[in-house]
């Protein structure tokens, strides 16, 4: 179980779990190397294809990992986490259609709207309960759908096509494909060493604590309300950053970033990856884009073969792929 | 004469047309262990349930050290010093015994919210942690999961998560549900020992245990106290022994 | 003249809304006797909807066409439950989540795979496709009367069943309490399965209701589920009272606000702005009622569980 290997790891050092500890840094260690070598793969070919799918399998982990930090430490089943990468991707398209095209401004202000709509949303939200937070949270996510495709101004349902990526203090610097993804291989390494260290933090351990046991952590004199709170703008707000870099990267946005599908595959791929680890999140992204480009290249219908491998997933595949690898060792 | 740390007065509640709690007015005095007895579906965990603010009263006040809590969460009297056991044990399965009791310790030192540092490795959560720990005898078992002790064991763990969360006042609910005899004899013992510390309420159904800690004795029948007093009127007195005519004898 | 076109739209809302009852019932029904959030009941309305325009197509009625499509709608529901959700009722909720989603995938893309991608036009019978006055010179079309009275006609009997039989009394104790029911010595797995068909035919006759008045087209499920959540939260999980009211709520509410919105704004903007603000904020209005609602009560308008 990921979610064992994490808190073990935790437990401090004097109580000693070396192998297992040893296994919990490597696994991540590993996917961060590979990451940072992938541009070299260019040197022997098509550099374009490959770059950019693994920068879009990035920015789908970065957003993954943020979920994976409300699901999976968290127990709050959010089902609208893609509205929050919307708000990104459309912070940076509609500031640039105005002829704000600094990576900088875009950053921070989708760092503020995705802060506020969280505040917001998640008050509400968190006021309920199991089933009805799961619902709630589509609602909200399914509000900022159709909000973008009646934007009639900004492309409405047809979304809207970037003129160019982010500048970077009047350089265009991201125009250049590895220099994009290393950006964004940068904030996916910030951000997990930044979610890693709130999982074990004070904080991270109290949110762990309400996922296992919300009324003994009151009981105690833990309010949940406000640390799920927390954790439910920090997530969003990763999010948005990953929104950000999708803009970048496809340099187009368009409402459906923001579908409940697009939750809905999130939460696939952490699933996919095992729950509540972090690099599963990673490992289940790339596996799900893997998936979906390799059975979209043999049919057109390849949602007939994906769905059902979801369920399978679902039925079958407890703890995920990280879970799999994690009991090999 | 000081006030009484916990007051409750003429507490209510109901469930639809079923009432619970039947006009409870007690005082917990300093320094006492006070048993509630009473049959089954007496309302004796519902009335632990309002006092600690997991349950909502429909009326009536709780006074703890002179502050009234009628209208706090759970949370907040809590972090008050007022704090419960649950009769059906309530750990965090996944975390390991040491934890369990380091969080309870976390949540009466300094901020959680702090976001950078390895909680599990602050000693000054973790000393304390350990040392509650071995008083219970657990400390070699500080890095089991909780889920995967022995009943017993949860059952001493949470007593020293309460503990952990600085009482001033501790109710305890069914302390001794479903522990062996020895395990029971231990957890006994360390009743004996923390009565001396600080004011207990205490719901159990094991009367010999009852008989040798309480000092005082409430008796709860259909959600109304019907006798209150030491150990040995309530056992001379004969609306308890009538409430409890075929139950078991006192 | 606005009070005829209100009433129209006020007509239209209540359509709209008693559709969205007929998928909620079902779904708030499956939540709350087995605490399983289906999120593939959105696609019971679409094959409902694909089953008429098939048997319509096939019999050349459309009377004929919803006589065969409901017991098909019903047949594909067991179907599915027998298959996957029955293995799902002891999982977690996120892994009902992530199942179900999985069948809104293969179903969406099966639609098409079998009926191709393009929408598919039911006509309306011929008896039924006219209009009649029901204001001076404002003509309405009779079909959407059938509907608005089909469904209140369900709603009614829905109400009686639940209300006022004896399974209907083991659904509402359900609702509240499925633990009791079962130890009653009840045969909870037929209770679940008799609720769970006739949630899913419910939403398959919706779904086959409205295909002539609105294009058969893979997804169109899809946003009709999420409204349907909105109905059932609102109204408070396992309350058939509650979905009722709740989805004529969400119905008018939507309804008129998408009319009203750009109209009222105009007050206080430059029409261009105005008609555009009042386009992007109409969308929202049902989302910020429910938010609404539950900030004031998290369990919904008429909680029944305790």
């Amino acid at each position: 179980m990921a979610v064992n290997d994490l808190i073990d790891l935790n437990a401090s050092p004097a109580l000693g779990v070396p192998a297992r500890a040893r296994r919990v840094v490597i696994l991540p260690l590993i996917i961060f190397v590979l990451f940072a070598l992938v541009p070299l793969a260019g040197l022997w070919g098509s550099q374009g294809f490959v770059l950019s799918i693994v920068t879009r399998i990035m920015v789908l982990a970065l957003a993954a990992m943020s979920l994976d930090l409300l699901i999976g430490y968290g127990a709050m089943i959010s089902f609208g986490h893609a509205a929050f990468v919307g708000l990104g991707a459309y912070s940076v398209a509609i500031l640039s259609s105005h002829g704000i095209t600094d990576g900088f401004v875009h950053l921070g202000v989708a760092l503020s709207v995705s802060f506020v709509f969280a505040l917001i949303t998640g008050a509400i939200s968190l006021r309920t309960k199991g089933v009805y937070f799961i619902m709630i949270t589509l609602a909200f996510g399914q509000m900022l759908y159709f909000l973008g495709t009646s934007l009639a101004a900004y492309g409405g349902d047809d979304g809207l096509t970037l003129a160019s990526r982010s500048t970077l203090l009047g350089s265009k610097l991201l125009k250049n494909d590895v220099v994009l993804y290393y950006v964004v291989f940068g904030f996916l390494l910030g951000a997990y060493l930044l979610l890693r260290g709130i999982v074990a933090s004070r904080f991270g351990r109290v949110l762990r604590g309400i996922r296992e046991n919300p009324v003994r952590m009151e009981a105690i004199g833990f309010a949940p309300y406000r640390y799920q709170l927390t954790a439910y703008v920090i997530a969003g707000m990763i999010a948005a950053v990953a929104g950000c870099l999708l803009a970048n990267q496809t340099e187009f946005v368009s409402p459906a970033y923001a579908s409940w599908q697009r939750s809905g595959d999130l939460i696939f791929a952490i699933v996919l990856g095992g729950l509540g680890s972090l690099h599963g999140a990673i490992i289940g992204a790339a596996a799900f884009s893997l998936l979906a480009d390799i059975l979209s290249h043999y049919t057109e219908h390849w949602a007939l073969l994906f769905g059902p491998i979801l369920i399978l997933v679902v039925l079958f595949a407890r703890g995920g792929i990280g879970g799999l690898l994690g009991s090999k060792s | 004469m000081s006030i009484a740390p916990l007051q409750l007065k003429n507490l209510r509640k109901s469930y639809g047309a079923l009432v619970v709690t039947d006009d409870v007015s007690l005082n917990i005095e300093a320094g006492e262990l006070h048993a509630i007895i009473g049959p089954n579906g007496a309302g004796k965990t519902t009335l632990i349930h309002q006092i600690s603010g997991l349950a909502k009263s429909d009326s009536g006040r709780i006074i703890f050290d002179g502050d009234d809590v009628s209208k706090l969460p759970m949370n907040a009297r809590a972090k008050l010093g007022l704090v419960r056991s649950f009769q059906i044990t309530s750990i965090l399965p996944r975390f390991s015994a040491l934890e369990n009791v380091a969080l309870a310790v976390q949540a009466r030192s300094g901020s959680s919210f702090s976001f950078f540092g390895n909680a599990a490795a602050e000693p000054e959560l973790n000393d304390i942690a350990m040392a509650l720990l071995a008083r219970f005898g657990l400390a070699s078992r500080a890095d089991v999961p909780a889920g995967q002790m022995s009943h017993g064991e949860k059952r001493q763990l949470e007593i020293a998560i309460a503990l952990a969360a600085k009482p001033k006042l501790l109710l305890l609910d069914e302390p001794l549900a479903g522990t062996s005899h020895d395990e029971s004899q231990r957890l006994i013992n360390t009743l004996q020992e923390l009565r001396r510390e600080l004011p207990i309420v205490l719901i159990e159904h094991d009367m010999d245990a009852v008989f040798a800690l309480a000092d005082r004795v409430s008796v709860l029948v259909y959600g109304r106290i019907i006798a209150s007093g030491t150990p040995q009127s309530i056992r001379d007195n004969p609306d308890v022994r009538a409430a409890y005519l075929g139950e078991e004898a006192l | 003249m606005t009070l005829t076109l209100a009433l129209v739209q006020i007509l239209n809302g209540l359509q709209f809304g008693l559709i969205l009852f007929l998928i909620a019932a079902g779904l708030t029904l499956v939540f709350g006797v087995m605490d399983f959030i289906n999120l593939a009941h959105g696609v019971q309305y679409m094959v409902g909807a694909y089953f008429v325009a098939a048997f319509t197509a096939m019999t050349g009625s459309f009377l004929y066409g919803l006589a065969l499509a409901l017991p098909a709608a019903l047949g594909f529901g067991l179907l599915l439950e027998v298959l996957i959700f029955r293995h799902l009722y002891d999982r977690s909720h996120l892994d009902q989540v992530l199942a179900t989603f999985g069948v809104i995938i293969f179903l969406n893309q099966a639609v098409k795979f079998v009926w191709g991608a393009a929408p598919l036009n039911v006509p309306i019978p011929d008896a039924l496709s006219g209009t009649i006055e029901i204001a001076d010179g404002m003509l309405y079309p009779v079909y959407r009367l059938v509907i608005i009275a089909v469904g209140l006609g369900v709603g009614l009997a829905l109400y009686l069943v639940v209300n006022k039989t004896k399974l209907g009394m083991l659904v509402r104790a359900g609702a509240s309490n499925a633990a009791m029911v079962s130890a009653l010595g009840v045969n909870i797995r037929l209770l679940f399965t008799i609720v769970f068909g006739v949630g899913a035919m419910l939403a398959g006759f919706a779904g086959a209701m409205v295909a002539p008045i609105l294009s058969v087209e893979p997804g169109m499920g899809d946003n009709v589920l999420i409204l349907a959540f909105v109905v059932i939260v609102i109204g408070g999980i396992g309350s058939i009272r509650g979905a009722f009211i709740a989805a004529l709520l969400i119905g008018l509410v939507d309804t008129l606000g998408r009319f009203f919105a750009p109209t009222l704004l105009k007050l206080l903007l430059d029409p261009s702005t105005a008609s555009q603000t009042g386009r992007a904020i109409a969308p929202m209005l049902i989302y910020i009622l429910m938010a609404a609602v539950l900030f004031f009560r998290p369990s919904g308008l008429f909680p029944s569980k305790h």
